[in-house]
């Protein structure tokens, strides 16, 4: 990458520093350009969410995020500082994996299928972050496993493994070994769109109610329209790689402004 | 000399094919145990980062699967010292057997890690585990399932060549049976004995394999 990255400032500073902000990012695969310099900025506490339509490049904006995928341009800040790149003699160069790992820190991430690990109970799947990263004893990471196993009301199914618990339980679990890593920011990456529609509740409402339990900043990509209107305090439609159109959910929902907004909301309201 | 089978010509050369047998388990063993550790730090330098590095080390696999493991014994043995390599039969032995195994291991192991499913590396990453970590405790527990049908098929491939040894001198089975006709002029029962043993150890190696794997899965909470 022999990108000009000095109009990039090397660190955030100023009253409203976002917890995240994406700086003219791009990315794309070979010649199909998925982001098109992306600009986004998500306050701290401040909940996001991406619709789109597929193809739209709005699950790529929380895998780059989560270090997942590597971008073409621009810069990613998370929480005033740079994460895909870093300062080296007074300029931004592209980051080394020990700066990933510190930056990545902050961020914890559920996915559409779960990824719990199959070969560990869903106790043991919340300790693992915290006593092989963070560096917690296994009584504290326990303790700290249980509490949030209560919370997503999973206590009961503690000694499971993921093969023995349903599509919803598991993602309540992964919820709470996200959280079990004490993140700035979580990533909700269509967690609802592998879960069958009588489940789906169980886990919005566990989104709900830890968001405001834990001091999180969110950005989250689904396809729960209701659900999206309810929980974010910003919505931003995707559309074609670039944002096309953003704004509270009442904006955004009942008075949107661009046609491909408006079609596309027509579109999922027929759908259901 | 006769051609009727001598039972008690059989009965005392017994001993001495049960105490061979004894070294050929112990060769195989050995070379087993070279080729695990070897077919493993193949595998991970060959999903390096390197281009270079994961070119070079799938070039030589391929160089080492595609000549014979009698070549490679008869190499290391007699070419080795040439170059200041000198190996006593059963070391040169072991070697080339790990060497020759360990290419074929290589590529079972990278089948177990290729079979475990990408969300597990982004979970990891999510959790923000390291490398070293996420291969110990997330990925290469479930790829150990998957990865001992054929692990188990090259442990008894192993066994029976481990025979290709006598070339050299390692007084493993067939060389036992060599020596015997050599001394008695009767080749007929050592060699029948020596099949035998090798399929009394063949045989219950398949379905050990296969309980294993079962037990394996079970353990590991994994779907069959």
């Amino acid at each position: 990458m022999t990108e000009d990255l000095s109009s990039f400032p090397l660190h955030l500073e100023g009253a409203n520093v976002p917890m995240v902000r994406f700086a003219k990012v791009t990315k794309s695969y070979g010649a199909l350009t998925v982001l098109d310099q992306l600009d986004l900025d998500v306050a701290t506490g401040e909940m996001v969410t991406v619709i789109g339509p597929s193809g739209s490049g709005k699950t790529t904006v929380l895998r780059m995020l989560m270090t997942l995928e590597k971008i073409n341009g621009g810069v990613i800040y998370v929480d005033g500082e740079p994460m895909t790149h870093m300062e080296k003699g007074g300029r931004l160069v592209a980051a080394d994996n020990a700066h990933l790992r510190r930056v990545r820190s902050k961020i914890g991430m559920c996915f559409q299928h779960f990824n719990l690990f199959p070969h560990m109970t869903a106790l043991e799947n919340c300790m693992e972050g915290p006593t092989q990263v963070l560096g917690l004893s296994k009584a504290e990471a326990k303790a700290r496993a249980e509490t949030l196993l209560e919370q997503v009301g999973m206590a009961a199914k503690r000694g499971h493994r993921p093969a023995q618990l349903s599509g919803g339980q598991q993602q309540r679990v992964a919820i709470a070994r996200a959280l079990a890593m004490r993140p700035k920011v979580m990533l909700f990456d269509e967690v609802t769109s592998a879960l069958d529609p009588e489940v789906i509740g169980e886990v919005t409402n566990v989104i709900r109610k830890l968001t405001s339990e834990h001091a999180l900043t969110m950005l989250m990509v689904t396809h729960q329209m209701g659900f999206a209107k309810d929980i974010s305090d910003r919505i931003c439609f995707f559309y074609k790689g670039k944002i096309e159109e953003q704004g509270s959910p009442k904006e955004l929902f009942d008075h949107p402004q661009k046609p491909r907004t408006q079609q596309f909301l027509s579109a999922v309201r027929e759908a259901i | 000399m006769t051609t009727a089978w001598d039972w008690a010509f059989a009965a005392e050369i017994l001993p001495r094919l049960i105490h061979a047998t004894g070294y050929t388990l112990l060769a195989a063993g050995g070379g087993y145990l070279i080729a695990l550790i070897l077919g493993l730090a193949l595998t991970f330098l060959q999903r390096s980062r390197s281009r270079v590095l994961t070119i070079v080390v799938r070039e030589v696999m391929e160089f080492v699967r595609s000549t014979p493991l009698v070549l490679q014994i008869f190499f290391i043995f007699y070419v080795g010292p040439q170059f200041g390599l000198r190996l006593s039969p059963w070391t040169a032995g072991m070697i080339a057997i790990g060497l020759h195994y360990g290419a074929y291991l290589s590529e079972v192991f990278r089948g177990g890690i290729e079979s475990v499913p990408k969300g597990q590396w982004e979970a990891a990453t999510a959790l923000n585990l390291s490398t070293v970590k996420t291969y110990v405790r997330i990925i290469l527990p479930q790829a150990l399932p998957s990865a001992l049908a054929g692990m188990g098929n090259y442990l008894v491939g192993i066994l029976k060549d481990t025979p290709m040894l006598a070339v050299i001198g390692v007084t493993e089975l067939l060389h036992a049976a060599n020596t015997i006709g050599a001394e008695s002029y009767r080749y007929l029962e050592p060699y029948t004995i020596v099949g035998l043993i090798f399929l009394l150890l063949s045989l219950p190696a398949a379905a050990l394999i296969r309980s294993a794997e079962t037990w394996v899965r079970k353990k590991l909470g994994l779907n069959a």
